[in-house]
């Protein structure tokens, strides 16, 4: 019973908190929703650790009868075994850390009940797909993420930017959609059922045989497995679909958190660890996959290295830290994806949410350019970013202790070195590479924004702090939406120093124009200390029944797992397990090198290497290429249709067509009503003699 | 001799004059009276000159009523015309035009 309650808490409070809304008002629905996404994480981490120590085994509980439609039988029903429980955790964890988060962080805004519903929704939508039983399931589960995420990132609808992110990430996740629904289709048209155990234990026996595709015969296992990852791939942000993902910063800082984190993105990973027995069954789908997920490791960390907005750097960083997700599934590590899954979840998090707490404390200023020297005024934050940094990158030794990254990131780019295929080759080097960029710029994040020289004079954003100072206390009182549309408004104090600043110019610390950052309140510090104990210690407390020994025992068949090649990976070369470690070092010291010692380096190497670093500032041109490729043709076809077919065809014939016939014949017979008596009496006339005539001539 | 055709030919130019005496004038309502009236006197004459050629009274007696009919509804026209006179100060065919909806 307990598992009912912790899935479907969250959409209650999401209707009654959605539906109440302003009748009952922001701190109640805040409670109602935080409260319920507590419960469910406080009845979430029984389950968990019932896994953990073995007692517990996979179970399904029905809830309802869904669809029973000749072979199609579909229930409502919630499936608890060690992978739910994982995502469990993961899922309502974050959640209710971004709800209390949200508190402190969504203080000022107008429409907080919306808020808090969308999230209670989203997180309602996510519990589904990881309970899901069946393929049907997962996919509501799947559309009803898609949905929550369109509402959260286009949730200030009053910024044009918001609007436009929110359709990209519906409409590009549309298109994985299409490949996952196409998957299913094929599915139950091979097995004949939607009912994922029943498909798992079926599909060894279909391994080989082919099917009929677009007039091709394909492998049939091949087929489905990569139908299926198209969906994965879009709603995981991977290389060709991932474009959706940085543009979803134009949400609230918490709903990235959450977004990156724990629901959403993390649904792709789950998906294809959820069919492992599946992929398993076609070497093929998991060269593809494995490809995939290095391209996306690499591509995404290079892209990351040269941002500039603090929370796209982290976006950069989701996508390549997903991209080892998926490499890992490739060579057969589904265990390893799944920790790195579980410790990812931690630390990004936390990155988020210290990136909200930065923004908070800088008037909403997102540019990294304009922070620095920010390590004394929020010092909670700086230490919780630095505990998330420490994580992402992997810092640890062998044998002693390690930050969360250390065990899962290390364990993939050692099974992809484990694996001796060709493509394990290459994900071992790409893993390897991205590890070294991702310690580049997680470290230029942490000495851009919190060590140097404030730099914060530069900012608008900071400069109408300053301003509204005089005003009133509450700097950033006004609506987030309008921020940006001052920006471009021309300002008088922008550039120089504000003399109008009465304190004195010759008082303030240089750079900082007089302002004064603030550590954030109560509740948003409190999950980032959580958080940074998850992302300190998740890794070591968990790295043996994820990855270990304790393997087989922990996931109960629930994951495919290996026991043998999970082995060969504990035995590799030394050198090879050192090369991440290696990597990690090396990128830290560019960063130092870069940002703290030689601080003009960037600026040179940047200069000499002008078109490689226009190519990743602008994400190698992905978005201007679908821009060409898609954006405008199906802009150009709309508005074909829109103009000639609609409006010059079915308009023009149709509807004002048969409004003109009607109104020119009304200017016809209007005259012939001309209201005297004599041409009444004409047509009185005309009319009698015509009725004549026909009586006559008949 | 004066035979029915040269009845039936009166009546019918009596009918033509009539009509268009209707919608042909332009100046008085009273005129449409008028010619409404000859409309009817032409209808008699028809009646009258039948009766006789065929020797029976019937057609006869019916112009009597016809007679009778025009006389009320030349009273209630002068009625109506006197009425509207009275209202609208003229009772020119070209400013009675407001019989439409």
């Amino acid at each position: 019973m307990n598992i009912i309650a912790l899935v479907f808490l969250p959409l209650l409070a999401a209707i009654v908190g959605g539906l109440g809304n302003r009748a009952l008002g922001n701190t109640v629905v805040k409670s109602i929703t935080t409260g319920a996404l507590f419960i469910s994480c406080i009845l979430a981490w029984p389950i968990f650790i019932g896994f953990l120590q073995g007692n517990d085994h996979a179970h399904v509980v029905k809830v309802l009868s869904f669809i029973s439609s000749g072979d199609l039988k579909v229930d409502w029903a919630l499936r608890v075994d060690s992978l739910t429980a994982v995502m469990l955790v993961v899922v309502t964890t974050v959640s209710s850390l971004v709800h209390l988060y949200s508190w402190g962080y969504m203080a000022e805004d107008s429409s907080q009940p919306r808020f808090f519903a969308y999230l209670s929704l989203f997180t309602f939508a996510m519990l589904m797909l990881v309970t899901a039983d069946s393929l049907i399931q997962m996919f509501f589960g799947w559309e009803g993420v898609g949905l929550a995420s369109y509402l959260l990132i286009g949730f200030w609808y009053e910024k044009p930017s918001a609007q436009a992110a929110a359709i990209k990430a519906f409409v590009v996740n549309r298109v994985g959609d299409f490949g996952f629904s196409l998957g299913i289709f094929g599915t139950f048209l091979v097995f004949g059922t939607v009912s994922i155990p029943a498909i798992l234990a079926a599909a060894p026996h279909m391994a080989g045989s082919t099917i009929g595709f677009l007039g091709m015969r394909v492998d049939t296992m091949t087929l489905l497995c990569l139908l299926l990852f198209v969906g994965a791939m879009g709603k995981s942000a991977q290389l060709g679909l991932h474009t959706w993902l940085p543009d979803a910063m134009e949400g609230p800082t918490p709903v990235s958190a959450l977004i990156h984190a724990a629901t959403m993105v993390t649904a792709g990973v789950f998906m294809v660890c959820r069919l492992s027995p599946m992929f398993e069954t076609s070497q093929t789908a998991l060269t593809v996959v494995t490809y995939v997920g290095a391209a996306t490791a690499l591509f995404a960390a290079t892209v990351g290295v040269v941002q500039t907005d603090i929370k796209r750097v982290i976006a950069y960083s989701t996508c390549s830290q997903l991209g080892y997700m998926f490499f890992a599934a490739g060579v057969g590590a589904f265990g390893g994806a799944m920790f790195h899954l579980f410790t990812h979840a931690f630390f990004k998090a936390l990155l988020f949410l210290c990136a909200g707490s930065v923004i908070h404390a800088m008037h909403h200023e997102q540019d990294m350019r304009f922070y620095g020297g920010l390590r004394k005024h929020i010092p909670i934050t700086f230490w919780a970013m630095l505990a998330g940094t420490l994580a992402i990158t992997g810092v640890g030794i062998e044998e002693v202790f390690g930050f969360a990254g250390f065990y899962s990131k290390d364990a993939i780019i050692e099974a992809a070195y484990a694996r001796g295929t060709t493509a394990g080759g290459v994900a071992y080097f790409v893993g390897v590479t991205a590890a070294l960029l991702t310690s580049f710029y997680s470290w230029r994040l942490v000495f851009l924004t919190f060590f140097g020289e404030p730099r914060w004079i530069g900012s608008e954003h900071i400069q109408h702090a300053i301003h509204d100072a005089h005003g009133h206390d509450h700097g950033h009182d006004h609506d987030h939406a309008h921020d940006h549309a001052h920006q471009d408004a021309p300002d008088e104090g922008a550039g120089s120093e504000p003399t109008a600043d009465s304190r004195g110019a010759e008082d303030m610390p240089k750079g900082t124009g007089g302002y004064h950052p603030h550590e954030s309140p109560l509740t948003i510090l409190i999950p980032l200390v959580l958080l940074s104990v998850g992302a300190v210690f998740a890794g070591f407390l968990f790295a043996k029944p994820f990855i270990g020994e304790g393997g087989t025992a922990f996931w109960q068949g629930s994951v495919w797992f290996d026991r043998e090649f999970m082995e060969s990976v504990e035995h590799i070369p030394m050198l090879a397990k050192l090369m991440a470690t290696i990597a990690m070092l090396v990128g830290l010291l560019v960063a130092l090198w870069a940002y703290v010692w030689d601080k003009s380096l960037p600026a040179r190497v940047a200069g000499s290497a002008r078109g490689l670093y226009a190519f990743l500032l602008n994400k190698w041109y992905f978005d201007e290429l679908y821009d060409i490729l898609f954006v405008r043709p199906a802009f150009a076809l709309g508005r074909l249709l829109w103009k000639r077919g609609d409006q010059g065809t079915i308009d023009r014939f149709g509807p004002n067509g048969a409004a003109w016939l009607v109104q020119a014949t009304g200017v016809v017979s209007r005259k012939m009503q001309s209201g005297y008596v004599y041409t009444y009496a004409l047509v009185m006339l005309l009319g009698l003699a015509a009725a004549a005539t026909w009586v006559v001539a008949n | 001799m004066i035979g029915l055709a040269h009845y039936l030919t009166v009546s019918a130019i009596l009918f033509v004059t009539g009509v268009f005496g209707i919608f042909l004038n332009r100046k008085n309502l009273i005129i449409i009276l008028m010619s409404i009236e000859l409309i009817l006197l032409s209808v008699n004459l028809n009646l009258v000159a039948f009766s006789a050629y065929l020797h029976d009274l019937v057609g006869q007696v019916f112009a009597m009523f016809v007679l009778t009919v025009a006389a009320g509804e030349a009273a209630i026209g002068l009625a109506i015309l006197v009425i509207y006179f009275r209202g609208r100060g003229t009772i020119a065919v070209d400013d009675v035009n407001r019989m439409k909806g």
